[in-house]
């Protein structure tokens, strides 16, 4: 069995080695080249060098593929035969695929909301207590566990067991504990992708809230102590002082947990594989792709997943390009 | 002066508020991972039968139990006497103990009870007991009574032994570090390279370059996966090689993560003073030189934080090992493992619970350990400071 892992260090040495020698034997040639011809041309080149490897590897896994999804949603299952616009139609019409949608918006605004909204609390309080910094280290934990581990968490959490029997879970034996009745939690149609969302929800907040703790420690004191002076009360400057400053990174917390919940893949298969309602646009492309085979309405619903990326895209352009002329 | 006065009225009880309030939050963030370690710990019989919550309390349960047979009385002086122990392990404490089952609270450990049949019975504490009689024991059987005990909690390693061993987990972990060595520092190699050249060297269409790869960055997975199993399929088909394997994994994993890792390396290597790189172009340094022996050394904190970054995002990745690996005992990684086992094994929550954990455990260290480079990384990539 160690073997494979000598076998995977190995690999790391290799690539390593040809990466460099690749990289010194192409500054090398290059300096006898330049040394020889004296132009500085050599120095057009070199760029080139050090960027050939990620470019190549980018365009390969990136770029194509992105390009050839885009080709393959006209084409039938094979994708050898030319069908036109009938994937796409066939997207606006399945009512699997209404679901699909409606879970997929419900994901998308409540997981941001509520991750940022806590992330935000969890960052405020913490700095006004001496045991903030164990508090944050706990909350940021998840962020360490697999989507696939936290699922299984989670499963524990909701498991539910005959009514005669004690509750092991420990959602149910709260309901019951205050006199509820237990139930199945991940099984109830609509409200199920509320109780698959907390998963996320519980790892993406320890992120929102290590930024956004970063941005209240960056705001000047000054200002927040003048309006103490001036009167107002802790609320007050949270929400209109605090708040307004951070805002620009309140929305990069936002929209990168936005990225995250468009892609969001394993949580589902995991806990209900889709079933009772809760399948998301991952999911139904990986189910078209490798259950039915179909790269054509596999390849639709990968675009759709990008659509929504586009204005995140678009966003993160605009903030580099106003970065980039400061 | 009134301030003052107001800012101590309030000062206290939203202090002990904003106390209060971060521990609820605390605790329910931890309480689902506590959950998970500690049932990891116990065994098959009583996670299912108590919550995990109860498992640091002893359990009070009641049991049945027989006593001595007539063949170990001893003749003391005209009385006749059976001594013992009830149970064999020392950790268990007995409460109370009865005839039938409806008695059995009635006399508390230590006491003596008289038996309907006239003999008495002493258990002490400890599960030793004495029964004594006038006339001589002639039972064939031990008499069976019954009692309520406290049982220490027991915790055991059990579930990781099986889980490790018997279920392959151990197989998958070598598989995951497998993946991950690789498809972590191939990308960091790559991405140090460019990102030297989008910081510091001039060329045509630098900008453009780089906008796209930012804009990749957030490109879904998905849109790639489809094209790449079709390229594996027939690079494998061409070469007699399968489609599935780790070279596949690493490529794809470096791939993916390059946007990522360029992005973050080129925003450090560029905050570097222009002067120390200045000065050496003027004293004659190379690209290449200036790259090895200044940049690379300067730039370590950034190459640690997406190191962590990626390190955690291929170990706990499920997409593309479920895509680019297979899923026999040689290739299976522990997250498709894990998924497995929730497939096959819906409420033995022994074997998944101490599973989760053992896919958990190198993340959670090397977060722990390396924290503050992950958060600069984070922050890094978030803030612009």
């Amino acid at each position: 069995m160690l073997v494979q892992l000598v076998q995977s260090i190995l690999v790391v040495v290799l690539a390593v080695t040809v990466s460099v020698v690749y990289f010194i034997a192409g500054n090398w040639i290059l300096d006898r080249w330049s040394a020889k011809s004296n132009t500085p041309k050599a120095e057009k080149i070199r760029p080139w060098i050090f960027l050939f490897p990620a470019l190549f590897l980018i365009s390969l896994y990136l770029l194509y593929p992105a390009f050839e999804t885009l080709r393959l949603s006209f084409f039938n299952n094979s994708g050898r035969e030319f069908v036109g616009m009938q994937n796409y139609l066939w997207l606006f019409q399945d009512e699997q695929m209404r679901t699909t949608l409606r879970n997929n918006f419900l994901w998308l605004i409540i997981v941001p909301l509520l991750s940022t909204f806590f992330g935000l609390i969890i960052a405020t309080l913490s700095d006004r207590v001496w045991w903030g910094a164990f508090a944050k280290t706990l909350v940021f934990m998840p962020m360490a566990i697999s989507f696939v581990g936290a699922s299984v968490i989670w499963k524990f959490i909701y498991d539910l067991r005959s009514t005669d029997a004690d509750q092991i879970g420990l959602l149910n034996a709260i309901v019951v504990a205050l006199g509820g009745e237990p139930m199945a939690w991940i099984t109830i149609p609509f409200w199920n992708n509320f109780f698959l969302m907390v998963v996320l929800i519980w790892i993406q907040t320890g992120f929102a809230m290590v930024i956004l703790s970063a941005a209240l420690r960056g705001l000047s004191n000054e200002v927040i102590e003048a309006s103490r002076m001036d009167g107002a009360n802790e609320f007050q400057i949270f929400y209109k002082i605090m708040v307004p400053q951070i805002l620009p990174t309140i929305i990069v917390v936002w929209t990168t947990i936005t990225v995250i919940v468009l892609k969001v893949f394993d949580i589902v298969v995991a806990m209900t594989n889709g079933q009772w309602d809760t399948g998301v646009l991952a999911n139904l492309m990986f189910d078209w792709m490798f259950r039915a085979a179909d790269f054509g309405r596999g390849s639709v619903i990968a675009l759709m997943i990008l659509l929504g990326v586009i204005p995140i895209m678009y966003l993160n352009i605009k903030r580099l390009k106003q970065e980039d002329e400061i | 002066m009134m301030s003052g006065l107001r800012k101590l009225y309030l000062a206290s009880p939203l202090r002990m508020l904003t106390h209060l309030l971060l521990l609820f939050l605390v605790v329910a963030w931890t309480v689902p991972t506590l959950g998970l370690f500690i049932s990891s710990f116990r065994t098959a019989d009583s996670i299912d039968s108590t919550g995990w919550w109860t498992s640091l309390a002893e359990s009070s349960q009641n049991k049945r139990i027989r006593l001595a047979e007539a063949n170990e009385q001893q003749n003391i002086g005209g009385q006749f006497l059976i001594e013992g122990v009830l149970f064999e392990d020392e950790k268990i404490k007995i409460v109370s103990f009865g005839e039938s089952f409806k008695t059995f609270t009635d006399t508390s450990a230590g006491d003596s009870l008289t038996l309907k049949n006239g003999t008495e019975l002493i258990i002490s504490e400890d599960g030793h007991y004495q029964w004594t009689s006038d006339e001589v024991f002639m039972h064939k059987r031990g008499k069976r009574i019954f009692v309520n005990v406290l049982i220490p909690p027991t915790f055991s390693l059990d579930n990781y032994h099986y889980v490790l061993f018997s279920e392959g987990l151990g197989k998958a972990f070598l598989n995951t570090l497998t993946v991950t060595i690789p498809a972590t520092i191939i990308p960091i190699l790559f991405a140090a390279f460019a990102s030297y050249a989008f910081s510091w060297m001039q060329f045509p269409g630098r900008k453009i370059l780089f906008v796209i790869v930012v804009a990749l960055f957030v490109v879904p997975l998905q849109l790639s996966l489809i094209p790449l199993l079709s390229l594996y399929s027939s690079i494998g088909a061409y070469l007699d090689f399968s489609a599935k394997s780790y070279p596949g994994v690493w490529l794809a994993h470096t791939g993916f993560g390059l946007p990522l890792a360029i992005y973050i390396l080129r925003n450090y290597m560029i905050g570097i003073p222009r002067e120390i790189i200045q000065s050496a172009r003027v004293e004659g340094a190379s690209h290449f030189q200036i790259f090895v022996k200044l940049i690379l050394p300067l730039s370590l904190p950034a190459l640690a934080a997406f190191a962590i970054f990626q390190f955690l995002w291929v170990w706990n990745d499920l997409l593309v090992a479920m895509v680019f690996l297979g899923t026999s005992s040689d290739q299976i990684v522990m997250t498709t493992k894990l998924r497995d086992l929730m497939g096959t094994y819906g409420g033995d929550y022994e074997i998944l619970t101490a599973s989760a954990f053992v896919s958990i455990v190198v993340p959670l260290t090397v977060f722990l350990g390396l924290q503050k480079y992950f958060v600069k990384g984070l922050v890094s990539g978030s803030i612009k400071e």
